[in-house]
């Protein structure tokens, strides 16, 4: 038996965490990108912004987007309800309240990741302490997510949590394909040509994929390579394709989730039938843009569906 | 430098562990001569051990401030307050006794009204008692009890008579830290476990589990059974998830809970809609259900007295238990006691004059410098008067207040609690404390061996509570006899 609250808690628990996760990994890729381009390339700050989805929030309180702004409003701003802190902070009260429900000790490795990014928030902003705050809060994340797969009962309760993680890690995905490529000149310009490569290269490295990448599609590192391999590998356990089939593993033994499904299986076509060599030089981020939204309706859904039924309140549902 | 008995200042009170004498007394003889092979060091190291093992633990109690609910770690004393068994059994049939007869009472208020009509309780006391709550009238629940789980607080005085100082029948709390602090001194004091017949208190969360099971509508079924807590910030949080766990039952919340349309209580659960048999409610009364109590509780089930009225789910404790919980109607439980079971209280009130009686009265307003006087409906130790301690304008204060509404005052000699040795910075020094066992109530009885001791940490201080400084300590039930 699991109670909504504690499904809809967990779920959201999870994509807090993850979304902590894949916000270092965005902020981490674009400083490494801003520190291989030439000097000549000017690459701002301001596209980090729209790809995490937090223009309005930034602009309403600040009007220059500096990178010391940006990444203080990315990773450490408490304000910013989306920021590293303020979703490992979400996270952490989530788990507080479900506690019965996760093992101690992932509570307790939570709790010090948390400490851990509030404590050393300063390191993180400084060009200089970025890399290692950012790998920590990643290597946090990784030991929650380890810990709860070692430790936890693979109940209904971690079906929602894998669930809460595999849509936060497919929407996260498609944002941080937008931010690896979106600075991108158009092809061919002479300038930018020669830094491709280590662009997508960038974008692997950031989701930890160049040696799985490397080991499995054995082609030199091109755009639309890149793109098919983290959005429709099957293997790669960070793919979207991967995250929506993890997803609806964890579906399966549910009763009324046909609508649930429905929408899964449109999200799944449109991975499944994306031009990802035509993406490569135009039109990703719109693409990217129309995934978000179809993965923000299968999380409507879910929600209808699980958290907060409404059932007609009769003796013969109990049945 | 060892601990030297004769030197531990016991002076003017009753020590638990050492008598005036400097000896230990009998059943905490083993415990104290086993101190005594201890350096400071050797405390100050386990008394470090024991607060690493309540942080790992989790053990916290949430203190409010302006920035919301903070979680600290439960102040905990290493050394354990000792209860010789042949005492122990005693005080156990006493408060057996005492909530029985209380059951008894609140059974009858709420139905035929015996107690009343034939005077041996007034009627105007129940009409304007704080927590007598009509909407309960007429209501039957299963066996006959309404107070399932009953912390009653116990005092000893200097000559060593153990008392009642109130019964706690709403929701009491308190147990999960009695059971935390056995963990705690196992893993401190392993050896001493070795040595002694100390009485195991963790049974309790089966006993409760069971005492909730014999509560159910649907007997024969196996029973859905669930704790209601208010949310993360409530001060006894971490208990209510506790005993969740640990007896094996959902923890919930008023949003998780729904009456349909039949008046029956179900879960709102990813598969839908589950029937509930049995809820621990840890809620108070008038939030329960904002149909019938306050209208604006949003932690409460719409519709939750109805289903219970009707009898398709068990509420424990049952609401309208804490009628009896009232200072005056306490001074009365004797008087229960003799009614409705044709005994003698085993364990005394402490002696209390209620001032809605006229020649009472007369006496409370004569000795106001000698007694410490109590309303009826008030808790923490608000708006008290310390007779001994006070000055000729509060008392006469008092005085003009209590003839104005007799109904609303007790008044108690001062007692002087006992102590027991308490670790303060490396040195073993006397504290005063009480005693809150726990008794279930269902379809079986269980009264826990011991309960949770409070201790005031501060010296000379009264005050136990632990959103005030209070702390605690393991109780030992100990069998001396073979020893």
């Amino acid at each position: 038996m699991l109670l909504s609250r504690v499904a809809e808690t967990v779920y959201w628990m999870a994509r807090y965490v993850e979304r902590a996760e894949d916000t270092a990994r965005i902020v981490l890729t674009h400083t490494n990108l801003v520190l291989d381009l030439p000097r000549q390339i000017r690459l701002g700050w301001a596209s980090l912004l729209t790809i995490t989805g937090s223009d309005e929030e930034f602009y309403t309180r600040f009007d220059n987007p500096t990178e010391e702004r940006v990444v203080r409003f990315l990773v450490a701003d408490p304000k910013n309800p989306s920021s590293v802190l303020s979703s490992l902070a979400s996270a952490r009260e989530d788990l507080r309240t479900t506690r019965a429900v996760v093992p101690r000790a992932a509570w307790e490795a939570l709790d010090d990741g948390y400490r851990f990014a509030q404590g050393q928030a300063a390191l993180g902003i400084s060009r200089r302490g970025r890399y290692d705050y950012l790998r920590r809060i990643i290597e946090h994340a990784q030991l929650l997510t380890g810990l709860l797969d070692g430790t936890m009962s693979h109940d209904r309760a971690y079906d929602f949590l894998c669930m809460g993680r595999a849509l936060e890690r497919a929407d996260m995905m498609t944002r941080l394909m937008d931010a690896g490529a979106s600075n991108l000149s158009p092809a061919g310009s002479d300038d930018t040509e020669a830094f491709e490569d280590t662009q997508w290269m960038g974008v692997l490295r950031s989701v930890s994929a160049y040696q799985m990448y490397r080991r499995h599609v054995q082609v030199r590192v091109t755009g639309p390579q890149v793109l098919a391999f983290l959005l429709q590998d099957k293997e790669f356990p960070r793919s979207v394709l991967h995250s929506l089939e993890r997803l609806e593993e964890c579906l399966r033994g549910y009763g009324r989730s046909e609508a649930v499904l429905h929408i899964l299986e449109r999200a799944r076509e449109m991975v499944s039938e994306a031009n990802t060599r035509r993406l490569a030089s135009e039109g990703l981020h719109e693409f990217m843009d129309s995934m978000q939204v179809v993965l923000g309706d299968l999380h409507d859904v879910l929600s209808t569906t699980y958290f907060r039924a409404e059932e007609p309140l009769r003796a013969s549902v109990a049945a | 430098m060892p601990i030297r008995w004769e030197n531990y200042p016991v002076s003017g009170v009753y020590d638990e562990l050492i008598a005036a004498d400097g000896r230990p007394r009998r059943a905490a003889r083993q415990l104290s001569q086993y101190l005594a092979s201890f350096t400071d060091q050797d405390l100050r190291e386990r008394q470090a051990a024991a607060e690493l093992a309540i942080r790992a633990m989790g053990v916290t109690f949430t203190v409010y401030s302006e920035e919301g609910g903070i979680d600290r770690a439960w102040p905990f004393d290493i050394i354990p307050r000792v209860i010789a068994a042949v005492e122990w059994r005693r005080v156990k049939a006493g408060l057996k006794q005492r909530v029985t007869a209380l059951n008894c009472f609140i059974n009858d208020v709420y139905g035929a009204q015996r107690i009343i009509k034939d005077k041996i309780f007034p009627q105007a006391l129940l009409a304007d008692s704080g927590n007598f709550r009509s909407q309960c009238m007429g209501a039957t629940p299963r066996h006959g009890i309404w107070a399932h789980i009953c912390g009653t607080d116990l005092i000893r005085d200097l000559d060593g008579t153990i008392y009642v100082l109130e019964d706690n029948l709403r929701v009491p709390s308190g147990v999960s830290y009695m059971l935390e602090n056995r963990l705690v001194t196992k893993r401190v004091f392993p050896e001493l476990f070795q040595h002694h017949h100390i009485a195991p208190v963790d049974g309790y969360p089966s006993r409760l589990f069971d005492m909730l099971a014999s509560l159910s509508p649907r007997q024969g079924h196996p029973p859905t059974m669930v704790v209601l807590t208010p949310g993360i910030y409530n001060s006894a949080y971490f208990e209510h998830s506790f005993l969740a766990q640990q007896a094996g039952v959902e923890l919930v919340e008023g949003r998780d809970l729904v009456v349909a349309d039949d008046d029956c209580v179900y879960l709102r659960t990813v598969d839908g809609l589950e029937r509930v048999d049995v809820i621990y409610r840890r809620i108070d009364d008038l939030f329960l259900d904002p149909e019938v109590f306050r209208a604006d509780s949003a932690i409460g089930v719409r519709g939750l007295m109805r289903a219970w009225r009707k009898g398709n789910v068990a509420l424990a404790n049952a609401p309208g238990a804490g009628v009896a919980d009232d200072k005056v109607v306490y001074a009365f439980v004797p008087d229960m006691i003799r009614y409705y079971l044709s005994e003698e209280p085993i364990i005394p009130n402490v002696p209390t004059h209620v001032c809605i009686d006229k020649q009472q009265c007369e006496y409370v307003l004569a000795h106001l410098d000698q007694l410490v006087v109590k309303p009826a409906n008030e808790s923490g130790g608000n708006g008290m008067l310390m007779g001994p301690q006070s000055t000729r304008k509060q008392r006469s204060e008092f005085a003009s207040r209590i003839k104005k509404n007799p109904r609303n005052y007790v008044a108690q000699p001062a007692l002087r609690l006992s102590t027991a040795p308490t670790l303060c910075s490396s040195r073993l020094e006397p504290r005063h404390l009480d005693l809150r066992p726990f008794v279930l109530s269902g379809g079986n009885g269980y009264v826990t061996p011991g309960g949770l001791t409070r201790v005031a940490l501060k010296r000379g201080s009264l005050v136990v509570n632990s959103s005030q400084g209070g702390g605690s300590k393991d109780t030992w039930v100990v069998d001396d006899e073979d020893v």
